[in-house]
């Protein structure tokens, strides 16, 4: 080794504390960086192999009925690679011991039994119902462990008002419902919403539908464009009630699916960046305060015939220690957590696999932005440094000069005490130092408060939804639509104390060349449980002379209030229309219309009918209203308000936690590796002068109040600063996580500003405390030996 | 005026008896003192002469409050210095002692004026920091920062911090080692002065000889102990000084 890097090392080891501090900087970049990358892949690839093994289809068609002699002719659409018919129908189900309304999407396994061609049943125990044997099913995974079901229970389901008592033969999965969701939610309810599959004969019977269908799915000839296939499947499945194909794209586990890959992705970039940053400008202030004390050394060595390029490189060399360091402990920190991480997912998901893989290019990058950030740091500060001739580097500094600051000059001098002064002073002639780490406090505040974000966020999006726009205790869907008159059987239930009639109509909304699947709302004028709401969240009443349309959709189908649109309804007389574009609504989940029932009924011209209706129920009577309308055979669901939140909070609570805490502590570090750096340079910087008060006569405290009290100053305007960029990072991830599936609105509760504060402060207390007892061993004789 | 006050006679202010001090460098054991006794008076002006490692540093910094003997015993005005501990010392550099640097040890971001400020700010009965400074000739020079002055201008900030809280006792280690004789002879004739109208006990620690010849008793210092005491009949006076 030679006497050069043994100098490094033992320089380094001499640096060790603060080396420290920024290798954990660096590391906590690097592991969020692997993490969230080996999660991202391992999930993609997961899901891949999980389509590919399941077979999922290409396209989706559903429709009223249609013969199972049309077989042949959507095998001959061009394109078409593989059809699959089915039944798919919504059940409710009653499990023992839960007493609550619990929806089922029923799913039809071929008639001759075995697995279906397309969109596989992934069996994780027991196995598929026997083809002769009509009261046996498939149970989905998700729904089985939330009620702990096994092979051999027995639940009652009601399909079409007929109540039977269904035997579980198996558990499993499909790739068509990784993500599972019931209808109209965003969140998924693992105990309220099962998936089934079932015999097609069994299902026939139940549905009245003998040799025919409602439900297609399709798998397309490789280089296929599906919107060629859908056009053909729309014009022959017309005339059979068709509502419209659709493809992987606007699936809902598929999209739902795909929406959060995103969203992991988003974070796999942000969060890493703003690590690296604040590592390079770590490694910069450290390495120069380091240059500065070895300027003599420089000096010294450049006179024996050292190289300038030698001298960088061995400094170099010295920040590529701490980045290495940093880097490798991040990896193997990302590696971990990131399986653990994939591991949760995987039980969101449900995907009956997890294929990780650690990503090497996430750990390359990580090495090398962390290596590059630290020669960026380390660059700057080398320049200055080995540019100076010898014998200039050999004498001491020119004493650092100083002025009044601009508080000074302002004449404002005569409030601020010496120390004060001192302080505000030493900021001012390194302005660029003080700037970069209130910076850094400020991410790091900033980074803490995104922790805390998400959880805000969905519970002012459940709050506005749940609490203001849907007021109702039970929704009721039917079959398909009936009549009014479905309305005054279901309010004179005993127990419910208001009922409204909805209409949701499947709809394509078309306006120009684009066009978007989905539901417009018919509500009764005065309209109590189900309120549209505008901008600043007051609700707003349903027009007759017009659509008023989601706010997402104004940008996405490029619409000006008073623009007609095209309607196209997807189920009755799939009449298309014009309409007016009344205005826009404001929502955060999904994106549809609204319009007055009896307009929207006008315009569809199916009569005068409803599709479902809301209920509210008197306190407690819940149960009560839900097992007699289990019984009445148009009820194709019944949907609990209080339920559904309850059930959201349970299932996210934790999670949201641990993203908090995740957070918390990665800002936390970024906290602890600048202010304990920024303190331990000031100390190094300012020993001598410390020293020097301590000698004539100030006390410990009165010092650590001096150097501590400076940090405190930039911690204390780091704040607001953190704040506003909080609000600034939340607002950039809440773009990335825009879409028409739903908007995460930019809100933060002071809880969590003060949540954010509190932990800088903390993490600042903590660094300084740390820092303190190297003051109290400050050797008070040797500094006044010394010229600096 | 040629002459000075012949030295004062009264109690001593310090009184230091068998000081001894063993310094652990690393595998070595450096003996600094090794048995010294001394007296210093109300108003002395004395000098400490020395070859560097003769033990002038350890020496005064005992007294100063700075560091603590191994064995041995110091009394300032009967209180028992070498009992205490580090909070008391503190206290008593504090209220009873002013110190002077050879390398001036000002805070490069107070000006002048608040380099002596900082000090009279945590002291009992303090001149102000311009009465301070203008003893040391630096009335004109209160607001510039240190890079604005000269080195012995520096120095004699640094006396004015050190006498702004009117202590009983002015230590001044090699006040003079990083300036020229000219500029050396100011910042003595500061000293002079300040010892002479405040009455302060000043202890000047230098190798240069000829300072010697201001003192009222000058304290030879050799191996670490008190080799030779001289009191010079005639005194010199600072600005008559040159080397």
């Amino acid at each position: 080794m030679s006497a050069l890097t043994r100098k490094g090392w033992r320089d380094l080891w001499h640096l060790r504390g603060q080396a420290l501090a920024i290798a954990l900087v660096i590391a906590g970049g690097v592991a969020t960086l692997v993490m969230s990358q080996s999660t991202y892949e391992s999930l993609t690839a997961t899901r891949e192999l999980f389509y590919r093994d399941g077979a999922l289809a290409d396209l989706w068609a559903p429709l009223k009925r249609a013969p199972d002699t049309l077989v042949p002719q959507l095998q001959a659409v061009p394109g078409v690679q593989t059809a699959q018919t089915r039944l798919l129908a919504m059940a409710t189900l009653g499990v023992p011991a839960f007493n609550e309304p619990v929806r089922a999407e029923v799913v039809s396994l071929p008639i001759r039994g075995g697995q279906p061609l397309l969109n596989r049943v992934q069996l994780r125990s027991g196995r598929l119902p026997d083809p002769d044997v009509d009261n046996e099913v498939v149970v989905g995974e998700a729904f089985a462990e939330a009620h702990a079901l096994r092979a051999g229970d027995t639940l009652r389901l009601t399909l079409r008002g007929r109540q039977r008592w269904i035997r579980v033969v198996g558990v499993g999965t499909s790739p068509e419902y990784v993500y599972q969701s019931p209808p109209g939610a965003v969140f998924p309810d693992f105990q309220r919403y099962a998936v089934l599959w079932m015999n097609r004969h069994a299902m026939e019977k139940a549905l009245n539908m003998d040799g025919a269908f409602n439900n297609v799915v399709l798998r397309l000839l490789p280089g296929t464009r599906p919107s060629a296939v859908i056009v053909d499947l729309d014009r022959l499945l017309a005339r059979y009630g068709g509502v419209g194909a659709y493809g992987r794209h606007e699936q809902t586990s598929a999209r739902y699916l795909e929406e959060e890959m995103r969203q992991l992705r988003t974070m796999a970039r942000l969060f890493p960046a703003i690590f690296l940053g604040v590592a390079a400008f770590l490694l910069h202030v450290v390495l120069m305060r380091l240059l500065g004390t070895q300027r003599d050394q420089i000096g010294v060595l450049k006179a024996f015939g050292y190289r300038d390029r030698a001298l960088a490189g061995h400094y170099l060399g010295m920040a590529a220690v701490i980045a290495l360091t940093g880097a490798l402990l991040g990896v193997a920190l990302g590696a971990v957590q990131g399986h653990w991480l994939a591991h949760v997912y995987q039980g969101i998901y449900r995907f009956p696999f997890l294929a990780y893989h650690l990503s090497t290019r996430a750990m390359t990058t990580g090495v090398a932005v962390s290596l590059a950030a630290a020669a960026a740091g380390a660059l700057m500060a080398l320049r200055a440094a080995v540019r100076l001739p010898p014998a200039e580097a050999m004498r001491a500094p020119a004493p650092p000069r100083f002025g009044p600051t601009l508080i000074e000059r302002l004449g404002l001098q005569r409030w601020l005490s010496q120390p004060a002064r001192m302080a505000l002073r030493d900021l001012e002639r390194r302005p660029g130092r003080a700037l970069f780490t209130v910076l850094g406090l400020s991410m790091a505040c900033a980074v803490m408060m995104v922790g805390r974000f998400q959880g805000d966020a969905i519970e002012h999006m459940v709050d506005t939804q749940l609490s203001i726009a849907q007021r109702h205790d039970l929704a009721v869907t039917f079959i398909e639509p009936a009549p009014r008159q479905a309305l005054f059987e279901l309010a004179a239930l005993p127990g419910v104390r208001d009922a409204e009639p909805l209409r949701m109509a499947p709809v394509r909304l078309i306006h120009g060349h684009r066009s978007y699947r989905t539901m417009i709302e018919g509500l009764p004028p005065g309209a109590r449980l189900r309120r549209p709401l505008d901008t600043q969240l007051r609700p707003v009443m349903p027009r007759t002379d017009g659509v008023l349309l989601t706010d997402y959709l104004q940008g996405m189908l490029a619409l000006q209030p008073g623009d007609e649109i095209q309607v196209q309804a997807l189920d009755g007389h799939r009449r298309l229309r014009s309409v007016r574009v009344a205005g826009f609504v404001h929502e955060y989940i999904g994106a549809q219309g609204y319009m007055d029932l009896d307009a929207l009924n006008r315009l569809l011209g199916d009569g005068d009918v409803v599709s479902g209706v809301l209920l509210g129920v008197t306190p407690g009577a819940e149960p009560d209203v839900y097992a007699r309308l289990d019984r009445r055979p148009w009820v194709a669901g019944i949907s609990s308000r209080l339920a559904s939140v309850r059930s959201f909070y349970d299932t996210m609570g934790e999670s949201l936690l641990v993203f908090t805490w995740v957070a918390a502590l990665l800002g936390g570090v970024i906290n602890f590796g600048l202010v304990y750096n920024a303190a331990r340079i000031s100390l190094s910087e300012r020993g001598r002068e410390l020293a020097s008060l301590r000698v004539l006569g100030m006390t410990e405290g009165e010092v650590s109040a001096l150097l501590l009290g400076q940090l405190g100053l930039l911690v204390a305007a780091s704040l607001p600063l953190g704040f506003t960029a909080g609000w600034w990072l939340c607002w950039v991830m809440a773009q990335g996580f825009q879409s028409e599936l739903f908007r995460v609105p930019v809100w933060l509760t002071t809880a969590t500003y003060a949540f954010a504060g509190m932990m800088v402060l903390g993490a600042s207390v903590v660094s300084a405390l740390l820092v303190r007892r190297r003051i109290a061993r400050l050797d008070l004789i040797a500094v006044l030996k010394t010229r600096e | 005026m040629s002459t000075v006050s012949p030295p004062p006679v009264a109690e001593p202010v310090f009184h230091a008896r068998g000081l001894t001090k063993t310094y652990r460098m690393g595998e070595v054991e450096v003996q600094a003192l090794r048995g010294v006794d001394l007296d210093l008076f109300r108003s002395e002006f004395v000098v400490l002469l020395g070859p560097s490692g003769s033990g002038k540093s350890t020496l005064m910094n005992i007294l100063g409050g700075l560091d603590v003997p191994t064995a041995g015993e110091v009394w300032y005005e009967g209180h028992h210095l070498t009992g205490a501990d580090q909070r008391e010392l503190t206290l008593f550099r504090r209220e009873h002692v002013g110190f002077v640097f050879q390398f001036y040890n000002l805070i490069p971001s107070l000006t002048a004026r608040e380099n002596v400020a900082i000090v009279t700010e945590i002291a009992e009965d303090p001149m102000t920091p311009e009465e301070a400074l203008a003893r040391v000739d630096l009335a004109d020079r209160m607001d510039h920062f240190p890079a604005q002055l000269s080195g012995g201008q520096q120095q004699r900030v640094a006396i004015a911090r050190a006498i702004a809280k009117r202590p009983a006792v002015l230590l001044c280690d090699e006040p003079t080692g990083a300036l020229d004789s000219a500029t050396g002879v100011r910042v003595l004739e500061a000293l002079e002065r300040v010892n002479t109208e405040l009455g302060t006990t000043t202890v000047v620690i230098t190798h240069n000889a000829d300072i010697a010849r201001m003192a009222h008793r000058v304290l030879y210092l050799g191996d670490g102990r008190i080799v030779r005491e001289e009191r010079p009949t005639q005194r010199t006076p600072a600005r008559e000084l040159s080397w």
